[in-house]
């Protein structure tokens, strides 16, 4: 089968590589119909997480048709036919983390954790072409995926919806949605967004669903500041206003955004001698992550607020203002997302017409297209905000 | 009620009577030289390697019987303590999860024959009887004077609050008596602890997800040089002494 592999840092490929089977009961096999380029991949693609391996196959967005089953997976649960949305975070369904739906912390499907507890102490759980540390699975940019735990994670689609409406749902959608659900939005609040990317885009509307009042979104692309007006949004280009800080401050009658989300992580952009020297020591290695948008949003957030983060953090940060944080008696939250409890509410939102999740696709490709996507990607190019790629179409299809 | 913060060390050894100053320099010392050298792949390496482990050897000797090992851990199981017991109670459950074990076959009157992959690949068998068993709380079996090891262990299972399921705590006591080569064979055997968490970590698995999680055998792209290499010599995963080596080699190599 075609699959995009990691070949080395900024250098992704499609190989031929052997079909996938079944290797644990549990497991199903899933002919992919559609998967897309996610922003955290891009992570990867710069080379900024470790653990990553030459040969591995990327992608942890995908949907498709259930095409095998192993045999400790019972029909009422999952059969071959099936068409499914499977979420990135991979889950046992019964451990203790399980049993509290805090899926993403499955203690039983990553079996490299002990990578993991060498940075983090404890492992999440096992993740879909995400590092060895990370559980090390092949990923779903590709025609077939192998889908451990097949019984507890893909959510079954009904037919006759597109698969761009609900393929969203395998992340970014629930994702944007859990960063906003964090942020503890109370009627009457203003939740500031930094990042309008797709979570970015996703965590506006949500917030809105959730009773904010006002929604400032902050990026550096107009097309993407575009959208989020589009979205009910009020922006802020943070390349031409001289302190997103004081500007978020006025905007607010100096009380600041009651809750803060950071849709950006690790790679965020910004100017100035912190962000300098932030790129410095992400080249050097000596930090992982680049957190300006986390100080920024812990300097603006309102006395007593709450800073939520869906944006993926890989290692180690410094400067972070715990001083601002503690005495202005802030509140974080954070976490991979806890897929298998929002795919189900946030289908129906989707059968009922209240959100249609494709608005934030920018390009549909064949994917031997992936490695040009994530270049364009990365340097958005083409207006890009979301690539979905077709894994047996041939050649260019560009929209 | 369990004690979780046990006199012992996690890992730590127990030592029944103090060891000199000069042999315990001649087995540190002597088997760093030895570990040296085998990493030199020289001919110089060669020499290291051979008198490092004659002056470990010299540092061991003579205390074999005298010094005990013993590790222990303990893990939280989303199970009932009656499950719990009853997998356990059947040794020959032990290996599914046990990765160094090989076979465990029950004999009779609560005895049974244990193999397992000890340091070098090589295979070890003991046997063992079970000196003590109360129904869902604990278990605890001696090795029998016959055996290559002698190893003693210990399992109980403890309820934990508020629906949080099982403890299961194990402690393994043992000394192994190996000739000359122990001293080395402890040296390196520094990971116990470590492959005794991993153990505990898979029997949560399998009571918990009917499974132990795997990408081995998963397809891939083309890997470089130095991630084959890394696969190739994986010491999780032990070679048994005798195996074909190009199999086993070839096998890992396709492993993801």
């Amino acid at each position: 089968m075609k699959a995009v592999c990691y070949m080395g840092v900024e250098k992704m490929t499609v190989e031929n590589v052997p079909d996938p089977t079944i290797l644990n009961p549990r497991d199903a096999i899933v002919k992919i119909t559609s998967t897309c380029i996610c922003g955290s991949d891009l992570h990867l693609y710069d080379g900024l997480i470790p653990t990553m391996e030459q040969g591995d196959i990327m992608g942890h967005e995908f949907m498709g048709e259930v095409v095998e089953v192993g045999a400790g997976v019972k029909q009422d649960k999952l059969k071959v036919g099936d068409r499914v949305v499977v979420p990135f975070t991979i889950a046992c369904g019964n451990c203790f983390f399980c049993k509290r739906e805090l899926w993403s912390c499955c203690n039983n499907s990553n079996p490299n954790y002990w990578m993991a507890e060498q940075l983090m102490g404890f492992s999440p759980s096992g993740l879909f072409g995400y590092t060895h540390m990370m559980g090390g699975y092949a990923g779903g940019q590709a025609q077939y995926a192998r889908v451990p735990f097949a019984d507890v994670g893909p959510l079954k689609i009904p037919e006759g919806i597109p698969d761009e409406k609900v393929l969203f749902l395998s992340d970014i959608y629930p994702t944007g949605y859990f960063g906003a659900l964090n942020a503890d939005i109370e009627a009457g609040d203003t939740v500031a967004i930094w990042g309008c990317g797709p979570v970015g885009q996703f965590s506006i509307r949500s917030a809105f669903m959730l009773g904010a009042e006002r929604v400032i979104a902050i990026d550096r692309f107009d097309y993407r500041l575009r959208m989020a007006e589009q979205g009910g949004a009020e922006t802020i280009n943070y390349e031409q206003v001289d302190d997103v800080v004081q500007t978020l401050k006025d905007m607010t009658g100096n009380i600041g955004p009651d809750r803060c989300i950071d849709a950006v992580g690790m790679e965020a952009h910004g100017h100035g001698l912190v962000h300098t020297m932030d790129r410095l020591k992400q080249k050097a290695r000596i930090e992982t992550d680049r957190p300006f948008v986390l100080r920024q949003a812990i300097q603006a957030c309102r006395k007593g607020g709450t800073v939520s983060v869906p944006g993926v953090y890989g290692g180690f940060d410094d400067k972070i203002p715990l001083g601002a944080f503690m005495n202005k008696a802030l509140t974080m939250k954070t976490g991979q997302t806890h897929m298998m409890r929002f795919m189900k509410p946030l289908l129906e939102k989707i059968e009922q017409g209240q959100i249609d999740p494709s608005f934030v696709v920018s390009h549909r490709v064949a994917i031997d297209q992936a490695p040009r996507m994530y270049k364009i990607f990365r340097d958005k190019q083409e207006n890009c905000t979301k690539v979905v790629l077709d894994p047996w179409a041939n050649g260019a299809m560009a929209a | 009620m369990i004690e979780l913060s046990p006199t012992r060390t996690s890992g730590g050894r127990n030592r029944r009577r103090g060891v000199s100053p000069p042999r315990l320099a001649g087995l540190v010392g002597g088997s760093a030289l030895a570990i040296y050298g085998i990493t030199r792949r020289s001919p110089l390496g060669l020499v290291f390697t051979v008198s490092g482990g004659a002056i470990a050897a010299l540092g061991a000797v003579q205390k074999r019987s005298r010094r005990q090992h013993s590790v222990w851990s303990a893990i939280l199981v989303n199970c009932s303590r009656e499950d719990a017991y009853r997998f356990w109670r059947d040794f020959e459950n032990l290996p599914r999860f046990m990765n160094r074990l090989e076979t465990v076959t029950i004999l009779n009157r609560g005895r049974s024959q244990w193999t397992a992959i000890g340091p070098m690949g090589r295979r070890i068998r003991w046997y063992a009887e079970i000196t003590s068993d109360r129904e869902n709380e604990s278990i605890a079996w001696n090795s029998l004077p016959n055996s290559d090891v002698e190893v003693n262990g210990e399992v109980r299972f403890v309820q934990a609050p508020a629906d949080r399921g099982t403890l299961i705590r194990a402690r393994i006591d043992y000394s192994p008596s190996l000739g000359t080569s122990s001293a080395l064979a402890k040296f390196l055997n520094k990971g116990v602890n470590f492959l005794m968490r991993q153990d505990l970590r898979r029997l949560e698995a399998i009571m918990e997800a009917g499974e132990i999680p795997t990408i081995e055998g998963q397809s891939h792209g083309p890997r470089d040089v130095v991630t084959g290499a890394m696969r190739v010599a994986d010491p999780t995963r032990p070679v048994r002494r005798g195996s074909n080596l190009r199999e086993v080699f070839a096998r890992r190599r396709s492993v993801a």
